[in-house]
């Protein structure tokens, strides 16, 4: 089964993602913010990670460039799903090395074939 | 004591002004070299040995007299701010390096004025320092004890040597460098010193004679008043005493400019022109403090020694008599200060005269045009060597020969009245642009003929012959010609008397002349420049108006004659680069030869300066109409060029305000565009809730659990009602910071309103079991928009619920009148805020972190809402943390 860590802090966005990734088979954790996600990650090395960019405490910048530090998670995969759409924000996202880079509001279904995708490679 | 000590003494003292000197020299920049106080204290050179044993002798025979010749100086200082530092000014400006200089300069560099100048500053200068002399040999003669050497001759007398020791002391600090414009520090810091000492051991004698010999001034004047002419001593003797008193204050008034060593001390040496400052007041109270003592020393000499013919020497005479050789060898010392410090100032002014008005003008520019310019440089110090020894050796001489006869008072006077011949030329010149060169010559060639006639004549023909049948009867016995009467005024004493006619003569020759003749063009260009000074400091070498051909390198090869290969080169195109012109400039324009003369005058003087330059140019004659016409084009130049900075500076200035308004409006769009970034945000969160709920629901809406489902419509509803509180705080907030909400001000009681909002909230608050106290029962009255407020109190309150722990929290709204201002607060126990946050509360989209509730259910503009609103009413809203726990908000209201 495949692993997916969900960081968002938007708990009704969270709920939707959960369900989907839970029905298409994926092991889903749930983090409210960069450090929770960070404290899932030293027990859990995931498939994929769902980052949201706009978070309390650590953001999701933050969050990416201490997962790019650990090797352990070098087969990871991040993507970005966030409702800063700008050209300048995505550009910054996949220089800091996020694998994909997804925009609220989003197609559900959408987001299940672009992480399979992702995963499948 | 003996003679031998005593020379030793006087060479040892020497020796340490020697080395104070050097110091000086070596510590030029030092600021205790360049100071006001040193500055004061080199003026008061003026305090010769005349002053220091002359007015004690006037006071003991005469009377009150000496103090005229104090008044002068002390009613000339307060106008030092205006008249001395146009004289520095121009000095410094024109590299002017004595006070022949100064005046030939005025009058067209006029080289026979220069000459003339220097001879009459001879004539009063040299006597004056013989005077200097003759006070040293006395009082060193009243010193030594019986026992002591006399001499016989020349070779063997003290007075010689100390003499020669001064000329080489003057020679050595004096001769440094060849431009004589260039500050001598070395002089002035020991002339200062001397000035400390000269007083302080005069005040010492004057302190013991009136305290230790007498009980205090009162017990000599009460001794004094028996005497049998004490009234005249004390007293004004009737209306020709007082002429004479004016006279002898305008002439001091005079000699306090005029004199070659005040003008060196106080226009050359002058370092900083706002040392003057200091100058005018110190300078006085120098004087005062010299006087002090005087008339009681005189009086006491006149108590206890009596005789008359050794007045001058009381200073001196009362120590000794009470056995006090060391006071009387310090008052000694103190007189010997003053001597050195007039006899080498004076000589390095005179010499500095005798040698760039006179030697050179007249006998070496043509050996200096054929040699090279280190041994240019060795002839001029020479010539300025040579001159100092001369000086010194002729008044030796003149004392030795004609002057045992005269008192320091009487010989003093002369030197006054012959020095202030000069005066017409040097003050009307300075504010009368008419005066012109031979107007000033002949005035002064009358001014002194006249003094000559009354006052040195008569005196030479008394000491020579003994007899005073000159004086009696006048030149072929007529009447009108008697010197000390001249056409029949014979109320004066002779010095006010000479000084009268000599005078009214001089004054007379030069206005009528100066009306009647008109100078060249050159002449009336400088005194344009010297009358009109503030105006042409501006043009600076422009200032000179000239018209001719000249070639630079002609020029050049002048200047390194006398300046050297390298500094010629160096000030050249140091030159070029002030005026921007090319470095290979081939003809020389009025400016460059303005600056030549200039860069020569401190080594050779001004007239010399002028030959030599002119030797090598072509010039043309001007017309005067030319003149002025050329010189208001460029004054014009100048007042365009500062027109037009200014203007530029205007426009600089303006486009600085365009740039910062323009940075303003970039930063406004900034946070507009933030605004508008966080705004969209802020709507896209619920609405990515509703689609990917709804997606959701219309996908798996069969298979999906009961339960999941309310909970994703749940949700939906949510997240709805999200959207439209955020939309309407959203235009509620733009509308207030816009100032387009209209604001319904009624008198409300601000209990009620509390209470009001109290029970709205009671439902919320219940729910978590948070208790809400309103304890307050005063009424307030208020003028405010109570929704709006209730608005404020809404969020405020429903804020502090979302941070209390349920079921512990408790929120206390109070409010009180403080200052004209009624204030509310709102208290809670919850977790507070975060120090870091505190400054950012009430900015807009500012979220806190440490909410108790899940998930922020505020828009993240409720606050800056708030301070909107209060801000509105005219007051203040803040947010505190207690010092236990919570956080605190509260806000005034203005209170009528």
């Amino acid at each position: 089964m495949k692993k997916i860590v969900i960081v968002d802090d938007e708990p009704n966005i969270v709920m939707t993602l959960e369900y989907t990734f839970k029905k298409h088979d994926f092991e889903v954790y749930i983090a409210r913010d960069g450090s929770e996600a960070l404290q899932i990650l030293k027990d859990v090395i995931p498939d994929v990670i769902i980052l949201d960019v706009m978070m309390p405490k650590v953001d999701g910048y933050q969050t990416l460039k201490i997962i790019k530090e650990n090797n352990k998670l070098n087969n990871t995969k991040v993507v970005f799903l966030t409702a800063k759409n700008k050209a300048s924000d995505i550009e910054k996202g996949l220089k800091l090395g996020a694998d994909k880079y997804l925009t609220k509001p989003f197609s559900v279904k959408k987001i299940v074939s672009e992480i399979k995708e992702l995963v499948a490679t | 004591m003996s003679n031998y000590v005593l020379f030793s003494i006087i060479v040892l003292y020497l020796v340490t002004l020697f080395a104070i000197a050097f110091f000086a020299e070596k510590n030029a920049k030092s600021k205790w070299v360049n100071n006001s106080v040193v500055y004061t204290l080199s003026l008061a050179v003026y305090c010769t040995a005349w002053t220091y044993y002359g007015s004690i002798g006037i006071a003991a025979t005469i009377g009150i007299d000496f103090l005229a010749i104090y008044l002068g100086p002390v009613i000339a200082a307060p106008l030092w701010i205006v008249l001395l530092r146009k004289i520095i000014r121009l000095s410094k400006q024109h590299k002017i390096s004595s006070i022949a200089d100064f005046i030939s300069l005025r009058y067209g560099n006029n080289r026979f004025l220069g000459a003339l100048v220097t001879v009459i500053c001879l004539f009063g200068i040299v006597p004056y320092i013989s005077l200097q002399l003759k006070a040293v040999s006395e009082t060193f003669q009243i010193l030594s004890d019986k026992t002591s050497y006399v001499s016989t001759s020349v070779y063997d007398d003290s007075t010689f040597y100390i003499a020669l020791l001064l000329a080489v002391f003057a020679t050595f600090f004096g001769t440094q460098v060849t431009d004589a414009s260039e500050k001598h520090k070395g002089i002035v810091v020991s002339v200062a010193i001397e000035s400390i000492l000269k007083l302080v051991f005069f005040l010492a004698v004057g302190i013991y004679v009136t305290y230790f010999l007498f009980d205090g001034t009162d017990s000599i004047y009460e001794n004094m008043s028996k005497s049998e002419n004490f009234e005249s001593l004390i007293q004004f003797n009737g209306i020709e005493s007082g002429f004479n008193w004016l006279y002898t204050i305008i002439l001091s008034f005079m000699a306090i400019f005029l004199l070659p060593r005040q003008f060196q001390v106080s226009v050359l040496e002058n370092v900083r022109e706002k040392h003057l400052k200091n100058a005018i007041w110190m300078f006085p109270l120098y004087l005062l403090l010299f006087n002090i003592f005087v008339i009681f020393i005189a009086w006491a000499g006149n108590l206890t020694i009596g005789n008359s013919e050794s007045a001058e020497y009381y200073a001196l005479l009362l120590p000794l008599q009470n056995d006090n050789t060391f006071l009387a060898l310090l008052v000694f010392l103190g007189g010997f200060s003053a001597v050195i410090s007039m006899v080498v100032v004076a000589t390095l002014a005179l010499s500095t005269m005798v040698s760039n008005n006179l030697v050179i003008p007249y006998g070496f520019l043509d050996r200096f045009i054929k040699s090279h310019p280190e041994r240019n440089a060795k002839y001029i110090k020479n010539i300025r060597r040579i001159s100092i020894f001369t000086i010194i050796i002729v008044a030796y001489a003149f004392y030795v020969n004609f002057s045992y006869e005269l008192s320091l008072y009487s010989i003093g006077l002369i030197a006054f009245v012959i020095i202030a011949q000069l005066a017409p030329s040097f003050f009307i010149g300075l504010f009368w642009n008419r005066g012109s060169s031979k107007a000033s010559i002949v005035g002064i060639i009358a001014g002194f003929f006249v003094t000559f006639y009354t006052l040195i004549l008569p005196f030479s023909i008394q000491a020579l012959t003994g007899s005073d049948e000159f004086v009696q009867n006048g030149l072929y016995g007529l009447e009108v010609l008697k010197p000390h009467a001249l056409f029949g005024i014979d109320f004066l004493s002779p010095p006010a008397h000479a000084f009268f006619w000599s005078m009214l003569f001089n004054i007379l020759c030069y206005v009528i002349l100066s009306v009647s003749l008109k100078g060249n063009y050159r002449e009336r260009n400088y005194a344009e420049m010297f009358v009109d000074s503030k105006n042409y400091t501006d043009l600076q070498d422009g200032a000179l108006v000239w018209k001719g051909e000249a070639y630079v390198a002609e020029i050049r090869n002048v200047l390194t004659k006398f300046l050297g290969e390298s500094r010629t080169e160096r000030a050249i195109s140091l030159f070029f680069r002030k005026y921007d012109l090319p470095q290979d400039t081939q003809m020389a324009d009025a400016r460059l030869i303005n600056f030549s003369e200039k860069l020569l005058t401190g080594s050779i003087g001004g007239a010399s300066a002028k030959i030599l330059i002119s030797s090598v140019v072509k010039e043309e004659e001007v017309s005067l109409v030319e003149v002025l016409k050329i010189l208001e084009e460029s004054k014009e130049t100048i007042s365009r060029n500062k027109l037009l900075k200014e203007k530029s500076q205007e426009l600089k200035k303006l486009a600085d305000q365009l740039q910062d308004a323009n940075n303003e409006l970039v930063e406004k769009d900034k946070q507009k565009d933030e605004f508008l970034d966080t705004v969209a945000h802020e709507l896209k969160t619920p609405i990515t809730g509703i689609r990917a709920t709804t997606e959701l629901l219309m996908d798996d809406l069969e298979e999906m659990p009961s339960e999941l489902r309310s909970q994703f419509l749940n949700n939906m509803l949510q997240d709805s009602d999200r959207l439209s509180r955020l939309i309407h705080n959203i235009l509620d907030f733009e509308k207030l910071s816009k100032g387009r909400t209209n604001f319904k001000i009624k008198r409300y009681n601000i209990r009620d309103t509390i209470q009001k909002t109290i029970d709205n909230l009671s439902n919320i608050a219940n729910k978590r079991e948070i208790t809400l106290v309103h304890s307050n029962k005063s009424d307030f009255h208020a003028d405010y928009d109570e929704d709006r407020i209730m608005q404020v109190l809404t969020n405020l309150i429903s804020n502090a619920i979302k941070f209390c722990e349920a079921k512990k929290g408790v929120i206390v709204a109070d409010y009180k009148y403080d200052k004209g201002l009624l204030q509310i607060t709102i208290k809670d126990n919850g977790k507070g805020i975060p120090e870091e946050d505190l400054p950012f509360v009430f900015d807009k989209f500012y979220q806190s972190k440490n909410q108790n509730i899940q998930k922020p259910e505020g828009s993240g503009l409720g606050l800056s809402i708030c301070k909107q609103i209060i801000e509105n009413h005219n007051g203040k809203i803040w947010a505190k943390n207690n010092q236990k726990s919570g956080a605190t908000f509260g806000f005034t209201l203005p209170f009528k």
